[in-house]
Order: structure tokens, then C-alpha cells, then sequence
């Protein structure tokens, strides 16, 4: 059991997300840096489809009530435990009464704590992620305050060893925000200037920007034709409104939607588009569905030397 | 051997690398939402499809990459349109009582030079369909609305509208199931729950269902 001391600014258990439950109009949900989750999950030798804590811009002040083991992935806020500086992408044990805080934000938005067991939560429409929307699943669908207990929800699935690392060199590389991109369905509705600017120019993460999605700024991109009947919109989408600021999906996207979809961002490259931050600049590079597969599946095979530990 | 139909507008293009958008069409179409609503329903039935989205005259589908690829899925899903649809049942006929005293009925009488008994006879005639269910948990876009109803969205979308409003924009009506922000004309309001967060599935109203409105004056 973890007590919460302090939440942390926003700090909610995520887990693999409800796709399930589209068809109803309910937000995917999910860790919005399925890499870090997944890592955080399989180095306490986790399921990966367990609820881990997903904590956005600051960490929470947890204390552990007995011994467990517990792991710290994707942002870098600092992790201590006891006041002792502890490291990142591996397990550590706690034992009872330890106290795991953190200090300044150093990098990227979102940090993943994942704990041998996994994070007892409510499950909704086949998953613990937190929608914040319907008030459902997660910590009784909302995110963690002050005097929460974390119990754990069962066994871990392997032993529970400390010392399981992920190589700094088989992480995504957040600090290079570079976004691969496969050109979408409407890509052609773009002007000339847009066709090019899309994969050419810097756009800025503005304020607005959740969950839900990131509005970006930038060179507009302008689009022409008639009005587009709603489709079914995927985590990645960049979407073309009118006025042609971009806005890139993330994890708790609306299912459906009508403005033009000019690109999507590839499996492999979502954790980095997870961390960035407002007034962060990216770019959006094409490449081919090909290419997007290669990328995926060496992100998959990074944490092989885990699922086999 | 079933009868393989022509599909010639069909259009599948890449949404990133683990889901496809197929465009049957893009027209309101009652015919094409039929034919979407049985793709999405054949393809949901593939181990290597997660979830398949039917919206107006288009199926989303979602696959896991690791049992598929674009071009196999795509090859699927050009086989399964070329299917005749299995025979369309009527979908479950929903009766939704509203009272139109929205903030907005007077607005759009006004606007449409109707008075708003007019508006009230109007949007009770027909029964209208669910094309799709989406945007955010348990909205359903409904259609066709009267010629004479047609209106472009509010200039300034509201930041808050109340749950249960009923509205109309363009040649669609449908009921805000959560207070979202929203920039359709709010004609009435009804007490029926549109999302139902702890039933399986959260949502009154599925893609192919047949909603009546009637007036009442609760």
C-alpha cells in the first residue's frame, strides 16, 4: 500500500485505454506515453495491461505502509527517496515507511510510477484508465488528492527483483522533437503552401494543450473543399480546423470529428509527442507506412531483454 | 457465392501506421450509413482488427499491426464492401420527449421566418436516424433535419451547454448528453439520460437506431 501524501499537480492512473468503448463516443483514454508505462509496468514485472500513475509536471509524495517494489520512467522530475537522489528506468525497492518524493521539473511533461502488482483501480468498460469526462474508472474517476491509498492489486507476474534497467540508449530520444508522420486522408485538401509547410515549418505547443490534445501554432495551413461528413478519429491525428492552426489528438481525443486530417504521427514517435510541453517547437517529418512499421517494432524490441527477464 | 456489388468511390487511406479511414462515399446518405454500419460490424469481427468505427459513409478501423498490414487490411476491407450487406434490420425506435422552450428557438424562428409552433411541427414529423455515435460519450448524430429547419452553427459556440439540450445545425439535430461546450441551435431540452455511464454499452442510442421526437410540456 502507497499513501499519498501530496498528489502532485495532476496526477491520474492511466493504463492501456478502452477502445472498446469508442463506438459509444467514450474517449480512448490511456497512458498518453505508452513506453514509459509499459517500461514502468515490466521492470517491477508487471502485465503490461496493469494501471500505473501517470503524473503530469510534478510528482505526487508518496509513502509506502509495507515493502514493495516500484519503478520511475518517462519525465525527469528529480526522483528521491528518503531525501536520497534514486535513479529513473529501473526498479527500486521501498521499504516500509519510505518516503519517494521529487523535486524541480528537469525534463519532458509526464512521469509514469508503476508498482509490482499494479495499482489497484476502478475498472470501467474493460479498463482502469481515468475519464475525467464520465467521472469513471481510475481513482473513482478523478485524479489522486492528498490522503488516497494506493493498494496493490495483486501478484506481480514475475518475481519481484530490483536492478531490471532500460539503457538510456533504447529510450525514445524526448529532447529531439521531431515528429514522424504519415501524410492522412485529407492531405491533399492543403494549398500548395500548406502541402509544404506541414512538413517543413516549426510549430509551437500553445497553452491549450491536455489529454485531449495540443493546439499548435504556427504558419497556418489552409484547406478547401465541401464540409466533411464526421469519421472516426485516432490518437496521433493531426487535424486541420478552420483557420489552420493544427491540433494533434492525444490519448483522451473526441472519437469522432469532421475537420480535415492532414497527417498522423507514428506509434514509435507518440511517447515523445507525450512529453512535450507548452512553448515547446516540433516538426512533423513524412515517412512512409513502411517506415513508420520499422520504427515501431524497434521501439517493441527495446524492452525485449524485460518481457524475457 | 454472394453477389459482389461494385464500390466505385470507395477510397482507404493510411491514419498513421495501425488504423485505416475507407470513405464509402460523401454524401448524407442513408444507404451509404448502412453499408458503413455492416463494414464496421463484418471487420469487428477479425482478430486483427481492435475496433472498427462507423461514421456517416466511412469506416475507421483500428488493427493491430503486429497480425496486419495496411495493404492486407486494406484488401479486407475492399472484399467485405463488395459483400451485400446483410438485409438491414430497422434499428430500435427511440420516442424522446422534449420541451421546446430552448434559449434559442425564438433566435432561429426568426432567422428561418417560421414561427416556433412551426419549428415544434417540424422537427416532430420525421423519424430520423443515428448515423453515427461519437464526439464525446453518448452524443448521436441524427438526420436528416427538414430542409426548412437548415441553418450554419452558431457564430460563438457556447462554453457550456446544459445536459440534455436538444439541437439542430445544418441538416442534423441531436441531445448535448453532458455539459460540453457546443455551437449548435438549443430548440428544446428533455430529461431522457443519453449516456449511461454504468451500463454496457454507456449509450441510449446506437448507430442505425430510429429516434421520434414529441413535444410535451414538462
Amino acid at each position: 500500500m502507497l499513501h499519498v501524501k501530496e498528489p502532485g499537480l495532476f496526477t491520474t492512473v492511466q493504463d492501456l485505454g478502452r477502445p472498446n468503448a469508442i463506438n459509444s463516443g467514450v474517449q480512448p483514454g490511456g497512458a498518453m506515453d505508452r513506453f514509459a508505462h509499459l517500461a514502468a509496468n515490466l521492470l517491477v514485472g508487471n502485465d503490461p495491461a496493469l494501471a500505473t500513475l501517470e503524473c503530469t509536471f510534478s510528482g505526487p509524495h508518496l509513502v509506502a505502509e509495507h515493502a514493495c517494489l516500484v519503478s520511475i520512467t518517462g519525465a525527469d522530475f528529480d526522483p528521491h527517496v528518503n531525501g536520497a537522489p534514486v535513479p529513473a528506468w529501473t526498479g527500486i525497492f521501498l521499504a516500509a515507511g519510505d518516503r519517494l518524493t521529487f523535486g524541480a521539473r528537469r525534463s519532458g511533461a509526464r512521469l509514469y510510477v508503476a508498482v509490482a502488482g499494479g495499482v489497484q483501480a476502478d475498472r470501467w468498460l474493460g479498463s482502469l484508465s481515468t475519464n475525467l469526462l464520465a467521472a469513471r474508472g481510475g481513482m473513482h474517476g478523478r485524479p489522486l488528492k492528498a490522503g488516497d491509498v494506493l493498494s496493490v492489486a495483486g501478484e506481480p507476474r514475475k518475481p519481484a527483483v530490483s536492478g531490471r534497467r532500460v539503457a538510456e540508449r533504447l529510450r525514445p530520444d524526448y529532447a529531439d522533437h521531431t515528429l514522424c508522420a504519415i501524410a492522412g486522408p485529407h492531405f491533399k485538401r492543403l494549398d500548395p503552401e500548406g502541402r509544404r509547410r506541414l512538413f517543413e515549418a516549426s510549430y509551437r505547443v500553445s497553452r491549450d494543450a491536455d489529454r485531449m490534445g495540443y493546439r499548435l501554432e504556427g504558419p497556418p495551413l489552409l484547406t478547401s473543399g465541401e464540409e466533411l461528413l464526421s469519421f472516426g478519429l485516432v490518437l496521433g491525428a493531426v487535424q486541420v480546423p478552420h483557420g489552420g492552426q493544427p491540433i494533434l489528438l492525444m490519448a483522451d481525443h473526441q472519437t469522432a470529428g469532421g475537420y480535415p486530417v492532414a497527417a498522423a504521427v507514428v506509434t514509435a514517435d507518440l511517447p515523445i509527442a507525450a512529453q512535450l510541453l507548452p512553448g515547446d517547437e516540433l516538426r512533423f517529418t513524412e515517412v512512409t507506412v513502411e517506415r513508420a512499421d520499422q520504427m515501431r517494432r524497434a521501439r517493441a524490441h527495446a524492452l525485449d531483454s524485460l518481457r524475457d527477464a | 457465392m454472394q453477389a459482389l456489388r461494385s464500390v466505385p468511390r470507395m477510397r482507404i487511406h493510411p491514419l498513421g501506421d495501425s488504423a485505416l479511414l475507407a470513405e464509402l462515399g460523401t454524401r448524407l446518405d442513408t444507404a451509404l450509413n448502412t453499408r458503413a454500419i455492416a463494414l464496421a460490424a463484418a471487420l469487428k469481427k477479425r482478430r486483427d482488427v481492435r475496433q472498427a468505427i462507423a461514421g456517416y459513409a466511412s469506416v475507421t478501423v483500428y488493427f493491430d499491426p503486429d497480425q496486419a498490414t495496411h495493404d492486407s487490411l486494406a484488401a479486407a476491407v475492399k472484399r467485405l464492401a463488395g459483400k451485400r450487406p446483410p438485409m438491414a434490420e430497422p434499428g430500435r425506435l427511440h420516442r424522446i420527449p422534449v420541451t421546446y422552450d430552448g434559449p434559442d428557438i425564438e433566435a432561429v424562428a426568426a432567422q428561418l421566418h417560421l414561427t416556433p409552433e412551426k419549428i415544434v411541427e417540424l422537427h416532430t414529423a420525421p423519424i430520423y436516424r443515428v448515423f453515427m455515435v461519437g464526439f464525446v460519450p453518448g452524443w448521436a448524430y441524427l438526420g436528416p433535419l427538414a430542409l426548412e429547419l437548415e441553418l450554419p452553427r452558431r457564430h460563438v459556440p457556447r462554453t457550456q451547454v446544459p445536459a440534455g439540450s436538444v439541437a439542430i445545425a445544418g441538416r442534423q439535430t441531436g441531445i448535448y448528453p453532458l455539459p460540453t461546450p457546443g455551437g449548435w441551435h438549443l430548440i428544446g431540452r428533455t430529461s431522457v439520460k443519453l449516456f449511461l455511464p454504468d451500463s454496457d454499452p454507456p449509450c441510449l442510442f446506437r448507430a442505425g437506431d430510429r429516434v421520434k421526437f414529441f413535444a410535451t410540456n414538462q
